[in-house]
């Protein structure tokens, strides 16, 4: 049974940096700080997930894909030339390494989406369009999985440790201003390399560390708004309520931070009035947008990055800063190793989100 | 007419141990224990003046030894008696009264025939539906966390059960100021506060007694609930507590004026009761005594009449006309409920119902209790909460107004495991009317409907009412909702959350045994054995 | 005198209008160009005056513990809903079900009303529900009433249509109705009987036809001269009998 069928649980590590005046930095760097911490993965799944690599596309959509076989991606395809005016169509470069084994057909499109399109779906962000073409190829085109699709970024996983991954991608061939890494330890064997993280929408990427036990009704509550989670991974989840509640219902993002991972009701009976007022309607309203269980995630966007435990504390996550370097990881090891010794290391709160953004003079 | 029916149960006393003490005999509210001296005393009053008999008497009655007699055709069952006698000398045994053997005809259908060729009515009872009908929550399991995520541990670390009821919007819109403060601009329909998710159930003066509903209202205050005055009106004795009352306005419309809706904390349409769906009510003139006729605003002993529909609600929209004539006296600062029962098609019904402006939809399953219905609407009418509540909970969320209304599920609550079960099958909360009864003393012998309930709770005999002690009622009401909400902890902890809306229509933490493919798929639910996602 | 001028106004508006001018100490309104707008006087608790021109929406005066209400034009369903205390005058016609679950008050009605008029009324204490009807009504006619006193007195009908539909009194328990007229046995509830007018009657009836000529500038009807009749319940427990137990 293929992993989107069933759900595995798994253990991870993390990882990221980014440079707030957008220097872009080399693969390699990102690799060393997920490869620090090989231990907390079984060599089921690696990935990343890279901010700035495509300036010269950087107006069009960068549609990662998997395929099971030429076939599916052909499908994929034709579904796509519907729906995008296609600039560019390639596979992406990879290296032959021993340790990967059986990959599937890996591509990628830049594209725009067709104007008609938006008029006949009365669609008017083109971002829903993207995001339906997404769910479409991933759910209705048999072997065929959009692994990102947002703009001057991509993602590139697969089932190996990280640092294979790596180099099976070539990516010390990129160079990107912001990265995310992540290393797996799946329950059992997933086969797929979809299943991989990170999981991506638009320029939304998620690595992520534990089990979300609240999943069942996160889930149901983002089918009420029209998504579809049939990948049965806690990541998606968390992309998707990023999408929603940041994206679609303009909540910021520190505020969406709160949403999955609110206050308590002592805390917030002990704050004044208003306030109390506030995070008492936020805990209303989005109860079930709630994550609850063990969680690290790291969430970017092409503008920044955000750290997030669960309220409890029950997953790790350090933060690091060097001059615009900021760095993110499930171990102080791993920042160390690329930083030296950073200005500032703190272990991120329960609760208590890090939220860096780009220095508003840099142009993403 | 001679009945022919014979007694269900036997009064058994042992005499050895009885000390005739007459705790027993004083004890029955349906007359069923007497001293054999005052029978004895009974019938020789016929012979009164007799000189032969007087003297026969004389002779006789210094070898007779006075004993308590049970009359069997009167007892119900209730176990007042064996629960207060110091001697534990009674007991109370089913008539083994051998009926011929039969699948088909059990004794129970023989007695009901027989009743009704005696009396030509319909037949009442109380309680709710005891029929062997399928449980589907005893077979649905709850999950629990092993390595993969971790269990956490409820009395040392924070576990959250607060709830609020009423309509929520899908976005709320926050100013943030500098420095961190959060505002909310959005203005948020009003809400009941819960501290716990379990309410308790409508229950009316009238069909309980004074003492009962205070227990209700001092429990509900100090566990941070609400109870409901069903549609009895709302006795002054209750004023104190009107913050943690709702009150109904039912078809009969009984003691509702605006003062009584601007006390309750909430108001609650009543259209149906799991008990008795689609049927009206009637409390008989000899229980509308002068303090139910003040609480119901109807003189004293005459009958009060429920009309089976709303006569103001002959369709969906006269449903949003009532809604919205509630909050215009309200001027909206109450949520208000609508409670329906259970039947074939509440998930469209219950959609209707959340478009027509409700906060709250409170569906009653078919195992819920009444004070009085025919037997026969109780036994056959209406279906489980629990595929209810599965159906409404679905239906809404399919049509995205799911935040709209809270759901509060009841009818056959009768445990923490019931709770959570209904939680994670989408309700908001619960209510539990026959449960809080029970803790009151209640042993659900069914008689409510004679108002002789030797319990003091379903009756309005001043000698019996005053049998119930509203503090130590409160107190064990109080208990029983301490104790769910601790198990209920305990629950969230082993599923590794730790805040109530993690578990609220999580029905991926549910799983089925022994259920249909097409009942789990009511349900929403994955068979036993069925890994997540599968 | 608060005027509105209810033109395209919705009810909620125009409601919150009349009750902060309440609260606020107005005591009298004139409601113009309404059309429609449902529950006006819904809940108010003082003796204030309400004048509408124009067609009140649903629920006129629901939950009405006091007021007055005034309706130059025609009232349309639900008008006197569970009220408590107050009047409400109508010189056109009215709608269905209309004063249900009354408990005290009066409604006063020139024209014709519709079914189920005065259902479930009843009295309480020195609270006793009125409805004068000065037209003719529909079939349920004083439905489940429990008490209170509803009267029916069929002056514009003519023969356009009976004084009372069918099933009058259906299910009464409680409290009279006068008819201006005999209603066909046929027509009647199987709880109710008709009588003739007794001593005392005219000590009640007569005040109210007083009244109905004040509010609608009639010649007051005189109880002796008209051929009144009176309905009454057979019985204060109908359903006594219904029940094996």
């Amino acid at each position: 049974m293929r992993e989107g069928m069933v759900r595995i649980p798994s253990g991870c590590a993390v990882s990221a940096v980014m440079n707030t005046r957008g220097r872009r930095i080399n693969g390699e760097a990102i690799t060393r700080s997920i490869a620090c911490m090989h231990d907390r993965s079984n060599g089921l799944g690696g990935g990343f997930a890279a901010y700035g690599i495509y300036p010269e596309f950087a107006e069009l959509y960068a549609l990662h894909l998997l395929c099971d076989d030429e076939a599916a991606r052909l499908d994929a395809d034709a579904f796509l030339q519907k729906n995008f005016e296609v600039h560019r169509s390639e596979p992406i470069p990879t290296r032959r390494v021993r340790e990967i084994t059986d990959p599937p057909v890996i591509w990628r499109y830049f594209v725009a989406p067709r104007r008609e399109c938006l008029e006949q779906r009365c669609l008017e962000d083109e971002r829903d369009l993207v995001t339906e073409a997404v769910m479409t190829v991933n759910n209705r085109i048999p072997g065929a999985y959009v692994m990102s699709s947002g703009k001057n970024m991509g993602v590139f996983k697969g089932v190996g440790f990280p640092e294979d991954i790596s180099r099976f991608y070539r990516l010390d061939e990129y160079e990107g201003y912001m990265w995310t890494a992540h290393g797996r330890f799946p329950t059992n064997t997933p086969g797929w390399w979809g299943g991989a993280h990170p999981f991506n929408l638009l320029d939304w990427s998620v690595v992520h560390n534990g089990e979300i036990s609240s999943y069942g009704i996160n889930k149901r509550y983002l089918e009420m708004f029209g998504y579809r989670l049939e990948l049965q991974t806690d990541t998606e989840v968390v992309a998707y309520l990023f999408d929603l509640l940041h994206r679609r219902h303009g909540l910021s993002l520190s505020v969406v931070c709160r949403v999955l991972a609110p206050p308590f009701w002592k805390d917030i009976d002990r704050m004044e009035a208003a306030e109390r007022e506030a995070n008492t309607a936020l805990r209303m309203v989005y109860g079930s947008a709630m994550m609850n269980g063990p969680f690290s995630i790291i969430v970017s966007h092409s503008r920044g990055l955000i750290g997030l435990n669960d309220r409890v504390k029950l997953r790790p996550l350090v933060c690091g800063r060097k001059g615009d370097f900021v760095l993110l990881a499930s171990e102080e090891s791993a920042l160390r190793l690329l930083l030296g010794d950073p200005d500032e290391v703190w272990a991120v709160r329960a609760g208590h989100p890090v939220i860096v953004e780009m220095e508003r003079s840099v142009a993403a | 007419m001679k009945s022919i029916i014979p007694p269900e149960h036997i009064i058994r006393v042992d005499h050895t141990r009885c000390r005739r003490c007459g705790t027993c005999v004083r004890g029955c509210g349906f007359g069923a224990l007497s001293f054999a001296r005052s029978l004895w005393d009974q019938s020789l009053a016929v012979f009164k003046g007799d000189a032969d008999m007087e003297n026969i008497r004389s002779r006789i009655e210094p070898h007779f030894r006075d004993h308590v007699v049970g009359d069997n055709t009167k007892c119900v069952q209730c176990h007042y008696c064996v629960t207060h006698c110091p001697e534990g000398a009674i007991n109370i045994e089913p008539n083994p009264l051998a009926y011929k053997a039969t699948h088909h005809w059990l004794p129970e259908y023989m007695r009901n025939v027989w009743l009704q060729a005696e009396t030509g009515g319909v037949i009442l009872t109380g309680s709710g539906n005891d029929k062997a009908y399928f449980s589907y929550f005893d077979h649905l399991v709850l999950d629990a966390c092993q390595v993969t995520n971790p269990s956490i541990d409820p009395l040392r670390e924070p576990m959250e059960l607060r709830t609020y009821l009423g309509s929520k919007p899908d976005v709320l819109a926050f100013e943030e100021r500098p420095g961190g403060g959060l505002r909310l601009k959005t203005r948020l329909a009003p809400q009941l506060k819960l501290e716990t998710p379990i309410l308790f159930a409508a229950m009316s003066y009238g069909a309980i007694s004074l003492n009962a509903q205070k227990a209700l209202a001092m429990a509900a205050r100090e566990a941070g609930t609400f109870m409901n005055t069903g549609e009895g009106g709302l006795h002054r004795d209750l004023y104190p507590y009107a913050d943690h009352i709702i009150v109904q306005v039912a078809s009969g419309r009984f003691g509702v004026n605006a003062e009584y809706l601007e006390r309750a904390a909430a108001v609650e349409i009543k259209i149906g009761q799991g008990a008795k769906p689609g049927i009206g009510g009637h409390l008989p003139g000899e229980k509308v005594t002068e303090d139910v006729s003040q609480t119901r605003m109807i003189p004293v002993g005459t009958d009060a009449l429920s009309p089976a529909p709303h006569h103001d609600i002959y369709s969906i929209e006269d449903l949003a006309q009532l809604i919205y004539a509630i909050k215009e006296a309200t001027a909206y600062t109450k949520p208000v409920s609508v409670k329906i029962a259970a039947v074939h098609n509440v998930a469209a019904i219950a959609s209707g119902i959340a478009r027509a402006g409700a906060d709250i939809i409170y569906i009653d399953g078919f195992r819920g209790g009444t004070g009085a219905s025919p037997l026969v609407i109780r036994d056959h009418v209406g279906i489980p909460i629990e595929v209810a509540l599965a159906a409404v909970d679905e239906r809404l969320r399919q049509e995205g107004i799911r935040n709209r209304v809270s759901i509060v599920a009841a009818g056959g609550i009768r445990h923490s495991g019931d709770v959570a079960k209904a939680i994670a099958l989408g309700a908001d909360a619960v209510a539990v009317g026959t449960a809080a009864l029970v803790a009151m003393g209640c042993h659900v012998c069914q008689k409510c409907y004679t108002g002789n309930c030797s319990w003091g709770i379903a009756t309005q005999r001043p000698e019996l009412v005053r049998r119930l002690d509203p503090e130590k009622a409160a107190e064990r009401l109080y208990n029983l909702l301490r104790g769910w909400s601790l198990e209920l902890k305990e629950i969230l902890g082993a599923l590794g959350t730790n805040a109530i809306e993690s578990l609220r229509g999580n029905r991926e933490r549910l799983r089925g045994v022994g259920l249909s493919a097409q009942d789990l798929g009511i349900l929403g639910v994955k068979p036993a054995g069925v890994g997540i996602g599968g | 005198m608060l005027e509105i001028n209810a033109q395209g106004m919705p009810y909620r508006e125009l409601n919150r209008l009349i009750r902060e001018a309440v609260a606020a100490g107005e005591e009298s309104f004139r409601l113009y160009n309404v059309c429609g707008q449902r529950y006006i006087g819904a809940g108010l608790r003082r003796p204030v005056y309400i004048e509408i021109h124009g067609v009140p929406g649903n629920d006129l005066g629901v939950f009405m513990d006091g007021p007055t209400i005034l309706v130059r034009d025609n009232g349309q369903d639900g008008v006197g809903n569970t009220m408590n205390d107050g009047r409400i005058v109508i010189h056109g016609d009215a709608g269905d079900v209309l004063g249900y679950g009354m408990r005290g008050g009066s409604l006063f009605i020139r024209g014709d009303v519709g079914y189920r008029v005065g259902i479930h009324m009843k009295a309480y204490r020195e609270q006793v529900p009125v409805i004068v009807v000065g037209g003719t009504a529909g079939d349920f006619f004083g439905e489940y009433m429990a008490g209170g006193i509803m009267v029916l007195l069929g002056l514009y009908g003519g023969a356009r249509r009976p004084l009372a539909g069918d099933y009058l009194g259906t299910g009464m328990h409680g409290g009279v109705i006068y008819v201006r007229g005999r209603p066909e046995p046929y027509r009647l509830g199987k709880e109710v009987r008709v009588f003739e007018l007794e001593n005392g009657d005219a000590a009640i009836l007569q005040p109210l036809l007083d009244r109905f000529a004040e509010h609608f500038g009639t010649e007051p009807l005189d109880v002796g001269r008209e051929p009144f009749t009176k309905l009454l319940p057979v019985s204060h427990r109908p359903y006594g009998r219904l029940y094996a137990t």
